[in-house]
């Protein structure tokens, strides 16, 4: 693990070893257990095969906090989730999926083989994060892992299912994104500010796409 | 309550933002120029979370609908209570029917409001910020409108001399064409070149139009690159942190920033410097200093403590003002 500041009262912690890793990730979700109960850590926010915590400044010693961190990180075990299994119904292609037939291109499959390898497989919710209920979904199959977008589009509309750089996502809400679009998502909405669980989609979370 | 007489809707209802929820991809938010927004709260004897306004859009004009002590700190508008001109970093006691008109200050970009009490808005998600990108907080998750009634809070210590009070040391505001910021190395500091590294700190940068609650774009005559081409995975990512996308012209992280990011960090900026940045202008230059962790831990200590001895003399003040 690679410790390095992130703010005047943040640490990044990097566990990465080259290309994105499901046991790694699984240790961080119980290095995040660990952390919530830890009174001196203030906040504490997932990457992928990462984590960055804040803490006090004014109180705490940063050299007292990295070896807590150090020590918690020998310690954490794989987390003790019980997954939820959510499984959305897309309409790939057509106008709500208009990146379908670039990536059956560039990566050399029919449009049908792409649905059928997005599909064919449960992906897992590594993390929230980037806007308010922004799910990294783990697990897309190898031919589907590539770049994202040499040029981020202005406007992806709102549950649009997407593809960029090994992650696939539902898009909570419209904007611009670098992903390519595959298609239109029909879920509850994946963020409410007003709800007592605001995001739909949490970390460790299973997920399966169904062609509707 | 405020009326709003102005329709401004890069104007919001701010507080310190609402750094619990970053967990939930929710951006941290908050007051651009948290001193200057904290300073505002202290001279209307409000917690430092109290919710108040955030104006960069002139001019702006607002009619008390109660009796209620306010003050005004930031970038130093030009500020009339019904006819009388007040002095800058100023609080007082308005009465039922008064209106405050502010206009664009000379030097700065975003002035800030405080009331006694404070904004009454709900809290969503630990904050009463506005964050105008999800649509929520604030007042109906949204900039202000003509016509907009905003609540304000109980206030427990609203005495206040008849005139007023403000500082006697205005808070000084950056130069637009010389702020130092001071600069941690990030997490990928060692991979940028050498001539980077030198570059950073030895050349001038411009604040381009793209400067937002969301990052400060920069451009310099040259850009930094890493030794190689680095591909990160996605990770958590805080206001200050200097990003350096393939362009090699860099980013700084701002209150909405996003949270969580890819691109290479080279430096990360604290407080009181990401206040002082707020009030650049685009156009305006900055330069980078690289200090220590424990540097930076000193001057954000000092900061705070200035600021709590700040309360400590106002509360002073107030108390002395009133028994004369």
């Amino acid at each position: 693990m690679r410790i390095n500041y992130a703010g005047v009262d943040a640490f990044l912690l990097d566990m990465s070893e080259g290309a994105f890793q499901d046991a790694i990730q699984a240790r961080i979700w119980g290095l995040e257990q660990l952390l919530t109960d830890m009174p001196e850590i203030q906040t504490v926010i997932l990457g992928a095969n990462n984590l960055l915590v804040t803490y006090d400044c004014e109180r705490h010693q940063a050299s007292a906090i990295r070896q807590m961190l150090q020590t918690a990180w020998e310690q954490a075990g794989s987390a003790h989730i019980t997954p939820r299994e959510l499984v959305i119904p897309v309409t790939y292609g057509g106008l709500e999926g208009e990146d379908l037939p670039f990536v059956a291109k560039t990566t050399g499959l029919s449009e049908s083989e792409v649905v059928a390898l997005h599909t064919g497989t449960p992906y897992r919710v590594a993390m929230v994060g980037f806007s308010p209920g922004f799910g990294y979904l783990t697990g897309v199959p190898q031919p589907l892992a590539i770049p994202r977008r040499n040029t981020p589009r202005v406007h992806v509309e709102q549950k649009s299912v997407c593809l960029g750089g090994g992650f696939t996502a539902v898009t909570p809400s419209p904007g611009p994104s670098g992903w390519h679009v595959l298609g239109k998502a029909h879920c509850p909405d994946l963020f409410d500010a007003g709800a007592n669980t605001p995001c739909l989609l949490k970390a460790g979370d299973i997920v399966r796409f169904v062609s509707a | 309550m405020l009326e709003v007489l102005t329709n401004a809707p890069l104007n919001t209802v701010q507080d310190l933002g609402r750094p619990e929820s970053i967990s939930y991809g929710v951006a941290c938010g908050g007051a651009m120029d948290c001193n200057a927004f904290t300073l505002g709260n202290i001279l209307v004897g409000n917690s430092p979370d109290a919710a108040g306004l955030e104006i960069v859009f002139f001019p702006f004009k607002i009619r008390f609908q109660q009796d209620c002590v306010f003050a005004i700190t930031g970038a130093p508008a030009k500020v009339r209570l019904d006819a009388v001109p007040l002095p800058s970093c100023w609080s007082m006691m308005a009465r039922a029917g008064q209106t405050l008109v502010m206009e664009a200050p000379e030097k700065g970009m975003r002035s800030y409001l405080t009331v006694a009490g404070g904004l009454d808005v709900p809290r969503v998600l630990g904050g009463r910020a506005t964050d105008i990108k999800g649509g929520f907080g604030g007042f109906e998750g949204r900039g202000l409108q003509k016509g907009d009634l905003l609540p304000c809070g109980k206030s427990t210590t609203c005495s206040m001399p008849t005139n007023g009070l403000g500082l006697a040391a205005l808070p000084q505001l950056p130069h637009k064409n010389g702020l130092e910021l001071h600069v941690l190395p990030a997490a990928e500091y060692e991979e940028f070149t050498q001539e980077s590294q030198a570059c950073l700190v030895q050349q001038q940068w411009r604040i381009t139009t793209q400067a937002n609650r969301v990052g400060f774009r920069l451009e310099g005559d040259t850009s930094l690159q890493t030794r190689r081409p680095l591909s990160l995975l996605s990770h958590g990512l805080l206001p200050g942190t200097v990003q350096v996308p393939p362009s090699g012209q860099p980013i700084i992280q701002m209150a909405d920033a996003n949270t969580c990011g890819g691109y290479p960090k080279i430096g990360i900026i604290a407080e009181p410097d990401l206040s002082l940045l707020s009030q650049m202008p685009p156009g305006g230059l900055v330069t980078f200093r690289m200090i220590t962790h424990e540097q930076a831990l000193t001057r954000f200590r000092a900061h705070r403590q200035h600021l709590r001895q700040l309360a400590e003399q106002i509360d002073a003040a107030k108390a002395y003002i009133l028994t004369q």
